[in-house]
Parts: C-alpha cells; sequence; structure tokens
C-alpha cells in the first residue's frame, strides 16, 4: 500500500467538504432561476469569519468554547475511518463503524452543550428540537449499516464499504437499495437539509440546526461550518460508496468515480431541496421514523 | 429473473408502508394501484415455461382492474364527493408505521415458521403476501373513511393474490377470473354505497355511521 | 338442470332490468320462484348428471339447502309481492333484479362442488343481497348496508385466503397437485398436508363464519337483517346464512376424512356456543324487534355449529335443525314485517296489542315465538332435543347444561319482549297507517303456511326428508 492514495484521499476529505456545499447551493440557484454564488463561496465565506474577531457573552463558559473546537475535530477523526478509494482509509479497525458512528454523536453532544451552554431559552429550543430528531435518526443509521454489515460480513468501514459490496448488490439487491434509502434519508437528517430543516432560513421557529450555533462568531463559526460541511461530505462519501461500488483497482480511476459521485450527489441533493418543501416539525418524526422502518425491512431480508 | 422478482416484492411491501404514512387520501389510492400494477406483472415473471394463456388473462385482468379501473373509480368518487383529502386516522401515521413494521417482523417470523411449501421461484413470496396482510388489517381498522376501508380491502385481496401466487400453476383459469369479477363489483357496489354515504352524511367518515348498536 | 337452476335465476335477473313495468317484475319473479322450485323437485325424482366435471353436483347435503333456498324464496317472492303495495311508490326495478340474482348465487353455493367456484357463489351472494340492505335509501340502511358489504367482503376475503391454504395442502407432493374439488380432496385426504388443511379450516371458520354470522364476527348481522325489508332479511335469515354453514360444512367433510375430526368438532362447538352466548346476551333487553330477531338468527347458527360439532346424533339434529329454523325464521320475518307496515316503527315497547289490531298476524307472533323458542309441539323443539341429547349421550354435561340454560334465557328474553307486544292495547296515535294494513292476503297466508309446515315437522318427518336428512349428516359425521 502506497502513501500517495492516502494522502491523496486525505488531502480530498479535507478540501472537497464546502465544494459539495457550494454545488448544492448552484444547483437549486440554477433551477430557481437564479445565477447565485460561485460554486467557491462557501470557501471565501470560511476565509472571510476567520479573519475576524470571535464574540463571548459574559455568561458562558468554557463549554461553549470548547464546541466549536471539538465538534469539527470529532468529524476529522471520523473521517480518518472513511475510505474513500478501496484500499484507503487511514485507520481502519474491527468494528471501527461503532466508533464512526458515535464520534457523529460527540460532535453532536458537544454543539448541543455549547448551545445550552449560553442560556438562551432559544438556543435550547433548537438543542432540543436536534435531539429528539436524533434519537430517531441514530437508530435508523444503525439499522442502515448494520444491513450493510450482515450483507459484507464486516463491521470495519473500510471492508464494508470494499469490493464486497459491488458483489453483495447481486445477491442482496432489495435489502442494500432499502439501506441506501434510509441512508440517504438519515443523510438529509443529519446535514440539516431541506425536507427536515432549511439552512438558508434564520426563521427561528423553523430552524434546528442554525438555531444551536446563532451565538458563535467568527472563527469559531467558521470550525463551525466546516464541521458540518464536513459532516456532510463523510456522509455523502458513505453513500456513493454504497451506490456506486465500482472497484477498478487504479487508485486515480477509483478517486475520480468517487469524487464524480460525490458531485452528483450534491446536485441531487439540490434537486431534492429546491422541489420539496420543508415538512412541518411534527411530520418529521414520521419521515426519520419511515427511514428507520426501511432499514428494517432491509436487515429482515438479509436476515432471514 | 429472481432478483427482479424480489425487487418488485420489496417494492410492494413498501407501498404498504405508503399506505401507512401518507397523509393524503390521493397518494394511498395510487399507492395501492401501482401496488396492483406490480403484482399483475408477476404472474408472467414466476410462470415457468411457456406462456399459458391462463397466465396473460391474469395478469391483464389484474392490471386493468386493479391498475387502471380501481383507482379512476376511486379518485372519482372523491372528487364528485367533494370530500375531505385528508386522512384522519385512530392511530397517528408515526404510529402506525411502527405497527407496520412490527407486523413486517411478524410476517416475516410467521412465514419462516410455516410448513414447508412447493418449490417457489421466490423465498420473498410469503413473507411479502403475510406482511401485505396484516398491514392491511392495520388500515382497515385504524383508518375510519370508508374509501380508506376500500383501500384497506383491496390491499388485502392484494395480499391475499401474492399468497395464491404461490400456486399460480394449479389454480383453474375459472375460479381467478371469478375472483376478479367479485372484486370488480365488490368495488363497485362499495363505490356506490360510497357516493350516498358523501351524499347522505356529507362525510365519508365512518366513524359517525354509530346509529346500529346493540 | 344444474345449469338452469343457476342460470334461470340469473338470465330472469337480467331481464328484470330491462322490463319497465313494476307488475310484470313481480309477475317475472313469481314465476321464475315457482320454476326454479319445480326445478329443484325434480332434483329429488331423478339425480341430476354432475357437470362441468364434477364441478357442479347435487349431493344430499347440497340438496337440502338447495331446497330450503327455493321453497323460502317461493315464500319470500309472495309475500314480497303483498309487502310491496305498501312501500312507497318506487320502481322495484333493483330489489327484484337482485332478488334474483342473489337466488341465482345462493343455488349456485348449493351444487358448486370445487372450493374456488363455492368461493365465487358466496362472494356473488354478498354482492347481491348489498343493495337488498339499502332498498329503504335511509341513513340507516346505509351504515347496514356499508357494514355488511365491508365485514363480509373482508370475512369472505380470508375465507379466499383459507381456500389457498386448502390448495397448499393437496400441493405437498410434488407434480400431482390436487384440484380443489371437494369429492377429490376426500378420496385423496389421506395425502393432504395436515398443518395447511388446519389453518385452511380456520381461516374458512373466520371467513365464511362472518357471513354466517357466528359471534365474534356477527357484528354485521343484527344491522342488515333489521334494516332490510322483511322479504329480504327473511332471505339473508333462512336461506343465506345456511348457504355461508355450507360453506364451512364442505370443508368439513374434507377435514373429517383427512383424520382432522377432533379438531375442527372442538372449534365448531366454541363458536357454537359462543354465539349462543352472544346473542343471548343482546336478546335481553333488546328494543328493536326486528334486531332481536336477527340475533336470534345468530343463536341459532350457534346451534347448528354446535350440533355439527358435537357429531353423532348431533349432525342430524343440525339438519333439521336448519331446515326448521330457515321456516320459523322466515315466517317471524315476516310477520315482523306485517307489524312494521301497521306501527310504523322497530320498536318493540313502541308495539302493542297486536292481537287485537291484527288478529291474524299476532297469532303468528305468538305461534312464531313458540316455535323459534323451540317450545313442543313445534319442530324445533324436536331438533334442539336432538342435538341437547347428541350432548348429553356423547358425555359432554357442560356442553349439555351451558345449551339449556342459554336457551332458557334466550326464550325468557324473546318473551319479556315479544309477549307484551302481542298483548296489550293497541297504543293510540301510533304513526303508520289509519287503516290496518298487513292482513292482506299473501301477508298473512305465507307466513300461515309456513307456520303449519313446522307444526307438522313437529309432529311427524315425513319418511323421504329423514332419509334425505340421515344422508346429509352421514355426510358430516353423523351416525343415526
Amino acid at each position: 500500500m502506497s502513501v500517495i492514495p492516502l494522502l491523496l484521499s486525505l488531502g480530498l476529505a479535507l478540501v472537497c467538504p464546502p465544494l459539495l456545499l457550494g454545488v448544492i447551493h448552484k444547483t437549486k440557484a440554477i433551477l430557481t432561476g437564479r445565477v447565485g454564488a460561485p460554486v467557491l463561496q462557501p470557501y471565501y465565506d470560511l476565509w472571510k469569519l476567520l479573519q475576524k474577531g470571535a464574540v463571548y457573552s459574559r455568561t458562558t463558559s468554557w463549554v461553549f468554547r470548547a464546541g466549536p473546537l471539538v465538534s469539527p475535530a470529532a468529524f476529522l477523526t471520523a473521517a480518518l475511518f472513511v475510505p474513500l478509494t478501496t484500499p484507503s482509509a487511514l485507520l481502519s479497525f474491527w468494528g471501527d463503524v461503532v466508533l464512526w458512528a458515535y464520534l457523529i454523536g460527540v460532535a453532536r453532544f458537544i454543539t448541543v452543550l455549547a448551545a445550552l451552554d449560553t442560556g438562551s431559552s432559544f438556543e435550547g429550543m433548537g438543542a432540543s428540537r436536534e435531539v429528539t430528531f436524533a434519537s430517531l435518526a441514530e437508530p435508523a443509521l444503525f439499522v442502515a449499516l448494520a444491513v450493510i454489515a450482515k450483507v459484507t460480513g464486516s463491521v470495519q468501514l473500510s471492508e464494508m464499504f470494499g469490493p464486497v459490496l459491488g458483489q453483495a448488490w447481486r445477491t442482496a439487491g432489495p435489502a442494500l437499495a432499502l439501506a441506501a434509502a434510509s441512508f440517504f434519508l438519515v443523510l438529509l437528517a443529519e446535514n440539516a437539509r431541506m425536507p427536515v430543516d432549511d439552512p438558508t432560513t434564520h426563521l427561528e421557529l423553523t430552524m434546528i440546526h442554525e438555531v444551536m450555533v446563532l451565538d458563535h462568531s467568527g472563527p469559531d463559526f467558521a470550525f463551525i461550518l466546516y464541521g458540518s460541511a464536513l459532516k456532510l461530505f463523510l456522509f455523502s462519501v458513505l453513500l456513493v460508496r454504497l451506490l456506486v461500488p465500482v472497484h477498478i483497482g487504479v487508485v486515480w480511476l477509483d478517486l475520480v468515480i468517487v469524487v464524480a459521485g460525490l458531485l452528483g450527489l450534491a446536485v441531487l441533493i439540490g434537486i431534492v431541496e429546491s422541489s420539496m418543501a420543508r415538512l412541518r416539525l411534527i411530520r418529521v418524526p414520521q419521515l426519520l421514523v419511515t427511514s428507520g422502518v426501511l432499514a428494517a425491512v432491509g436487515l429482515l431480508l438479509v436476515w432471514r | 429473473m429472481a432478483q427482479g422478482i424480489d425487487l418488485i416484492l420489496v417494492l410492494a411491501m413498501l407501498l404498504n408502508f405508503l399506505v401507512l404514512g401518507s397523509s393524503r387520501l390521493r397518494a394511498c389510492i395510487r399507492a395501492v394501484a401501482f401496488q396492483g400494477v406490480l403484482l399483475s406483472i408477476l404472474p408472467l415473471l414466476l410462470h415457468q415455461g411457456d406462456l399459458a394463456v391462463h397466465m396473460v388473462a391474469l395478469s391483464a385482468g389484474m392490471l386493468a382492474l386493479k391498475g387502471v379501473l380501481f383507482p379512476w373509480l376511486l379518485l372519482r368518487t372523491l372528487r364528485d364527493g367533494s370530500m375531505r383529502a385528508e386522512i384522519e386516522p385512530l392511530i397517528g401515521f408515526t404510529a402506525s408505521l411502527l405497527v407496520g413494521a412490527v407486523a413486517t417482523v411478524v410476517a416475516f417470523v410467521l412465514s419462516s415458521r410455516l410448513p414447508s411449501l412447493p418449490s417457489m421461484t421466490s423465498s420473498l413470496l410469503v413473507p411479502a403476501a403475510m406482511t401485505t396482510l396484516l398491514i392491511s388489517l392495520v388500515v382497515l381498522v385504524s383508518r375510519t373513511k370508508a374509501l380508506t376501508q376500500v383501500l384497506g380491502y383491496l390491499m388485502l385481496e392484494n395480499g391475499i393474490f401474492l399468497f395464491g401466487l404461490t400456486l399460480v400453476q394449479s389454480m383453474p383459469l375459472l375460479v381467478e377470473l371469478g375472483v376478479l369479477l367479485d372484486l370488480f363489483a365488490g368495488v363497485f357496489i362499495m363505490g356506490i354505497v360510497i357516493y350516498h354515504i358523501s351524499r347522505e352524511f356529507d362525510h365519508i367518515d365512518t366513524y359517525h355511521l354509530t346509529t346500529l348498536k346493540g | 338442470m344444474l345449469l338452469g337452476v343457476v342460470l334461470v335465476p340469473l338470465v330472469g335477473a337480467g331481464v328484470a332490468f330491462l322490463l319497465r313495468s313494476n307488475r310484470l317484475r313481480l309477475a317475472l319473479l313469481i314465476g321464475i320462484a315457482v320454476f326454479h322450485l319445480a326445478l329443484v323437485i325434480s332434483c329429488w325424482y331423478q339425480q341430476p348428471a354432475s357437470l362441468l366435471g364434477g364441478w357442479l353436483a347435487v349431493d344430499a347435503l347440497g340438496r337440502i339447502f338447495l331446497t330450503l333456498v327455493s321453497v323460502l324464496f317461493v315464500c319470500a317472492a309472495l309475500y314480497a309481492v303483498g309487502y310491496l303495495q305498501h312501500e312507497p311508490r318506487r320502481s322495484n326495478r333493483t330489489f327484484v333484479g337482485c332478488l334474483l340474482g342473489f337466488l341465482a348465487a345462493m343455488s349456485l353455493v348449493t351444487v358448486s362442488q370445487h372450493l374456488g367456484l363455492l368461493w365465487v357463489a358466496i362472494e356473488g351472494t354478498t354482492l347481491a343481497s348489498a343493495p337488498l340492505i339499502y332498498f329503504h335509501h335511509s341513513q340507516r340502511s346505509l351504515e347496514a348496508t356499508w357494514k355488511y358489504l365491508l365485514i363480509c367482503s373482508v370475512g369472505i376475503a380470508l375465507a379466499l385466503l383459507g381456500t389457498f391454504f386448502v390448495a397448499l395442502a393437496g400441493s405437498d407432493h410434488g407434480a400431482d397437485q390436487l384440484s380443489l374439488l371437494v369429492s377429490e380432496l376426500i378420496s385423496h385426504a389421506g395425502r393432504l398436508h395436515l398443518p395447511w388443511l388446519k389453518g385452511g379450516f380456520l381461516f374458512f371458520l373466520v371467513g365464511y363464519g362472518t357471513k354466517m354470522g357466528l359471534a365474534p364476527f356477527h357484528t354485521w348481522l343484527p344491522d342488515a337483517h333489521s334494516e332490510a325489508p322483511s322479504p329480504a332479511s327473511a332471505l339473508l335469515s333462512g336461506a343465506l346464512l345456511n348457504c355461508a354453514f355450507l360453506g364451512i360444512l364442505r370443508l368439513f367433510q374434507v377435514c373429517l376424512a383427512a383424520g382432522l375430526a377432533s379438531f375442527v368438532q372442538e372449534l365448531l362447538v366454541v363458536f357454537g356456543l359462543l354465539s349462543l352466548f352472544v346473542a343471548a346476551v343482546f336478546i335481553v333487553g333488546q328494543s328493536d324487534y326486528k334486531r332481536m330477531l336477527a340475533y336470534s338468527s345468530v343463536e341459532h347458527m350457534g346451534m347448528l355449529s354446535l350440533g355439527v360439532g358435537l357429531g353423532g346424533a348431533g349432525a342430524y339434529g343440525a339438519m333439521l335443525h336448519a331446515v326448521n329454523h330457515s321456516l320459523t325464521k322466515a315466517l317471524l320475518f315476516f310477520v315482523a314485517g306485517n307489524i312494521l307496515l301497521a306501527h310504523g316503527t322497530k320498536i318493540a315497547t313502541e308495539v302493542r296489542g297486536v292481537l287485537r289490531r291484527l288478529p291474524v298476524s299476532g297469532a303468528l307472533l305468538l305461534g312464531g315465538f313458540f316455535a323459534i323458542t323451540g317450545a313442543p309441539p313445534f319442530g324445533l323443539f324436536l331438533s334442539e332435543f336432538t342435538i341437547l341429547n347428541a350432548a348429553v349421550s356423547q358425555g359432554h354435561p357442560v356442553v349439555a347444561t351451558i345449551y339449556l340454560a342459554l336457551l332458557a334465557v334466550v326464550f325468557l328474553g324473546m318473551g319479556a319482549i315479544v309477549l307484551p307486544m302481542a298483548q296489550g292495547q293497541p297504543v293510540a296515535g301510533v304513526t303508520g297507517s289509519s287503516h290496518v294494513r298487513g292482513e292482506s292476503g299473501l301477508l298473512v297466508g305465507v307466513p300461515l303456511v309456513l307456520l303449519i309446515a313446522v307444526l307438522v315437522l313437529g309432529l311427524y318427518v315425513p319418511p323421504g326428508l329423514k332419509e334425505a336428512l340421515t344422508h346429509a349428516a352421514q355426510l358430516v359425521g353423523g351416525t343415526p
């Protein structure tokens, strides 16, 4: 195993995330008949934020400051386990899928704590929503991952999304399709995308994720934005690897395929966002339960 | 081939959940219609050997009735009756979905316990049939609109049809056509009754059909 | 001839929808009813050949039920002629057409030997009779029709599932799949896969039991029977319920041959007693006299199920009871129709002094009440006693005790409703008619004939009938 592909994919993981956001925004702009911001706009935003200073409320404690640091860190750690191409997760061990899922959980936990630390009832509301929905999304995620684990006979991310998956599609296609559908719904929910949360709105009553991070500013907010972009990237990579289990063997080609898949997914998300209205809050749990049910049926199909 | 059959069966199962989770009557009618269309393809796929008139007639009948005629009839009733196209279930949507998931698990467990079946093309056939049966019962019990009860009945029929596919080779054509004819007449009469209900009661909620008791 | 039994009414139904005049349609109804009866009677003298490769055939069991259907239909048709004169002027096209279609479907039930065809026929009876229940076009009849259609359709759909189970039970042995012909299933009973057959019987019991009115699947029955016009109620109660029972009996025969006797008999006994119990509970204090009669049907269906479940002499008792109950229940529904016409209400407490106001109907009501509750010397006493005797002699003292106690409850419950209706002073100012209606020829003639028939059956069972009943009982596990 050479070092170059590893470094390359790590580099991609570090650089790419805001690009996905840019593509989504551009797609939405085109579909709604606007010119829209440049695809690279998220990078400019991050750069702008990094140059500003941060403001801290006097009522906040160290937890508030830890939030924006810990959550991107957790996502970065999680990124190490995600195989962009086949033999190329930097870290990998038996059962790392559980660690991966809980790293996502840690990031959410610290974000919620930071939001609560402000003492604002407003952010508390966002935190409460986030946790409520997460408690439905996480089981769905785990069940979907369990389907893949069962099909591939592995609980190691780089093997679960490895070459075995391609053959598994031939034997357990319906189950994997269900898992993919479930995973897509979880992706939308976890990343505060459209039918669940409107990432562009600043109407307080409808926001979920955005409302938790309102008090963060400057570099802190940049870290948070970068962190959430990275989270979207991580989920997207797994979904693309699930849907396009191509394994040619030439690292460059594989990487190109994955990146193309990522861009395609970003466009798809953009299309979903511009064609759907945000669900009423009381309907969101239903969507997440649907996602869980899809995955559960998939699990039943492979576990008979 | 086997993959295709499995895919159709899984889709048919998922449509059950769509009916459970959707609050729009129109969407539910379309889902059940689509389920009927999917099922109408199955006899042709499951049939081994050369294509018999039997199978083609069955498929065509299914397609014409469940895919075209019934949805048209129900949608027309929905429009003419000027009734609200929202479903107000006795059990909430999320709870319904969970009940549906439990029903699916039960169906899989049950069908794994069933005594051995004759050789079948797809091992998913019986679980899919059971799932559809159980969920149709949930729909029948928990939805109070006359139209949704008809939908539940159609889903029940779909489930039974799926089950009947296990012996698709041995059922005589006459019987199956008779079943289809009965089904047609049944839904037709139900349609008429629903029309009358919507006229007499200004709604089609059977929750209010409670004069007769004791 | 068998085809004629089914096709003649069916063609008649078609013609009825084409005819323009109400009078002509009624004439057609009577004509076909009588012709049908003639065909059926000829079946008794000459065994008709089986048709369609054995799909259609008349055996002892089917012949009894077919004759019952035909006799009751003639009575109902004659009564309907009298009854419709008093209904508000309205086209009777749907009513007559559906009655004839109903007759065709019921005849098909009794002569079909193929479980699939049987299913089609029973579902056909539901569809043909639904418009009959909706005859009055009121909110209440609408509610009754909806419940009838939906509950029975769902029940019968489950029976279809049961039919598939039976087919699976016969398909266990590789290539040579058994057909669903009852005779073929019986002769190859040893090869049937028992778990599937058991499942099939359960679904038959639930499915056709819904149609038959076995508790706890009876919930549609009181509504439908009370809201339908009286001629239709009589047919629903007297003929249709028997047809549904025949559906169960067909598979029962197969189960007996396959050695599942104790399993299926116990089921029938349990459901029979449960129906008796539920009926007794709902009859006591019932305010609507037509509903009371409907619950009484549930009770008697329970008795049929109990009798067949007990086996031995009980099966003969059940067959005899089916005959007696059909005649008596039709009689009572006709009388109830007369009372309804004269009083304009179905509330029992608002009906008083029937004996004074409608002397013949009042006497028939009392006679019918004593007959249906099994008082001697009517036929039902004989059949109910036979079933009781079977329970005791086969060592089921608990069943016998429960049976007797419930019969007593029903007797008291019905007495408390019917006796005040018959006696007392007519309530002044009851809505209904200014002049006393409901005493014209056909309206009392038909029930009178039925009452005499039941009375005769109680005193003397003709040897020919006895032989036929014994044959039928033997088919469902009875011993003389």
